[in-house]
């Protein structure tokens, strides 16, 4: 069975890249939506730099909504998820393995990019180490949260907004513990939240690797069978 | 009785939270009787259109569905 | 035939499966809803306007608190009866379970609005602004992005069956993120302000306001159930028309 968890996260992986849409598109999605934050507010580099954790958080989730829908709809239209859901592993098997694609192919190259990103708002060099911390402990809980808004809406055509609609409340936790982690969001005031933020974040994430699965797979055999 | 209706001052902000109260309930409570009144009625309609064809009905219940 | 309390709980469960029998019932039942509803709000709005005296504090904005209290409360009701209806729904397969919980959505979201315009309201002449992000306010915001993501869901998946389904799926998930949400959102709340604490209540309620908040929350109570009959009937109305309809086009 892990053999063919494995395989599965491959494929997806390598279709992922190969197909070029999706790590690509969501980087530069997170580059814009970055971008256009200055434009908004102004060039303020004090204020940049006092809300660059929690922007940066923010288009990060955005960017990883973006790629959500690639997460069940391509297979369900061309009939690998009524393949996939009949073979030997089981469905929320199936699930995990997809999210933790999406995760490889999307989340951790978001990751990547904020430090970078985070220059352009002026962001304190020291809070790079907490900032990329907090986002990789974080960004799985939004892969495997997000698969279950996929799930829901597999069987809706163009139903990513949908999707996003309904997953963004779930990711408000990884949110508020994302930015405290990352050393934002008041946290300095209070001694040792940056800490507990990141604990929470972590077991918020662990939360999601459960749940995410199970919901998911509850959600494709509601709309499939 | 101007008392009651100044509401010590906060009369603008007691009012319209029982009027936008009021709004909100009637609103929905009128929604839902409306629409139960019109789903009550195409259900009358459709069930006298099968029926006033009996043979079209029995044809199509013919094989068992 | 077997008198009711013959029957276990489940058999009397199964009886009420049928819709035909819920019809009949909730038939009977509805005038009786109807008229205690109204009588309850009557009574609790001649003691919340008149009965209830001005707070100490909070003058007669205070008054505002027996709208907006209660509206908190079905809130949360209206989202705990779709969670509930959604398990149900998932795990016993009850055929009326699905229609329960989505009828019972949009009652939650518009007390859910209005607790969050009462709140609005009352913020305003106690903090001087519109809106304040504080734990409450904010987590009933979240619950109504909730509400309308549920009801959007079951918009646009056509197959009732399906879209129970997937619904029920949501509303569960939603139920467990509640608590996680809330306490994000509260723990975020204290980073921020970590001297005051700010309730939108007040720090204690007297006695003598526990009386038209009760009634009121009691009518409210009872305003939801009515209406969650009169949903559940235009729901199964509905679902009659889609099959009367769809076998018509087979023809």
């Amino acid at each position: 069975m892990m053999r063919a968890f494995h395989m599965l996260v491959a494929r997806d992986t390598r279709l992922a890249i190969r197909v070029g849409g999706g790590a690509g598109m969501a980087v530069f999605f997170f580059l814009t939506v970055v971008s256009i934050v200055p434009l908004g507010i102004g060039p303020n580099l004090k204020l940049l730099a006092s809300i660059a954790p929690g922007m940066l958080w923010v288009a990060l989730l955005l960017s990883a909504l973006l790629t959500l829908d690639r997460l069940f709809q391509a297979d369900y239209e061309d009939g690998s998820l009524d393949l996939l859901m009949t073979g030997a592993l089981p469905l929320e098997f199936v699930a995990a393995a997809k999210a933790f694609s999406h995760w490889l192919t999307t989340g951790l190259p978001l990751v990547v990019a904020a430090p970078l990103l985070g220059l352009l708002l002026n962001l304190d060099t020291e809070d790079f180490g907490p900032l990329v911390l907090a986002m990789l402990v974080g960004t799985p809980a939004l892969s495997f949260l997000g698969g279950i808004g996929a799930a829901l809406t597999v069987s809706i055509r163009r139903g990513g907004l949908l999707a996003s609609l309904l997953v963004i409340p779930f990711y408000i936790p990884v949110l508020i513990f994302g930015v405290g982690a990352a050393g934002g969001g008041g946290v300095s005031a209070v001694p040792g939240a940056g800490g507990q933020s990141l604990l929470l974040l972590g077991a918020v994430s662990l939360v999601s690797l459960v749940l995410g699965p199970v919901a998911s797979a509850a959600a494709l055999r509601a709309n499939l069978r | 009785m101007q008392n009651f209706f100044a509401m010590g001052g906060y009369a603008a902000f007691v009012w319209p939270c029982y009027a936008i109260a009021a709004l909100v309930m009637a609103g929905i409570a009128i929604q839902s009787v409306m629409d139960f009144r019109a789903q009550q009625r195409l259900v009358r309609e459709l069930d006298k259109g099968k029926a006033a064809r009996p043979r079209a009905a029995a044809r199509e219940a013919g094989p068992d569905r | 035939m077997t008198a009711m309390s013959d029957l276990t709980a489940s058999q009397r469960l199964q009886a009420f499966a049928n819709p035909a029998r819920f019809m009949a019932l909730s038939d009977r039942l509805l005038p009786a809803c109807a008229v205690v509803t109204c009588l309850l709000l009557a009574a609790g709005l001649y003691l919340s306007l008149f009965v209830s005296p001005a707070d100490y504090q909070q003058g007669e904005t205070v008054r505002i608190m027996y709208i907006h209290v209660p509206s908190a409360w079905l809130a949360m009701f209206g989202y705990m009866v779709m969670a509930g209806a959604s398990a149900v729904a998932l795990v016993f397969r009850h055929p009326l379970a699905d229609i329960a919980a989505k009828s019972a959505a949009p009652i939650g979201a518009a007390f859910t609005f209005l607790a969050l315009v009462t709140g609005s309201l009352w913020g305003r002449p106690m903090w001087g602004t519109w809106w304040v992000w504080d734990a409450r306010l904010t987590s009933m915001l979240i619950l109504f992005f909730l509400y309308l993501g549920y009801m959007a869901l079951w918009a646009t998946i056509e197959e009732p069956v399906r879209a129970g389904r997937a619904a029920a799926v949501l509303a569960l998930v939603g139920s467990i993120n509640v608590p996680i949400i809330h306490y994000s959102v509260v723990w975020w709340n204290t980073l921020h302000q970590p001297a005051s604490v700010f309730r939108i209540d007040g720090p204690a309620i007297a006695s003598s306001m526990l009386m038209p908040l009760g009634v009121m929350a009691l009518g409210f109570t009872l305003f939801f159930v009515t209406l969650l009959l009169v949903r559940m009937r235009a729901e199964i109305f509905r679902r009659r028309v889609r099959v009367l309809r769809l076998a018509r086009t087979e023809r």
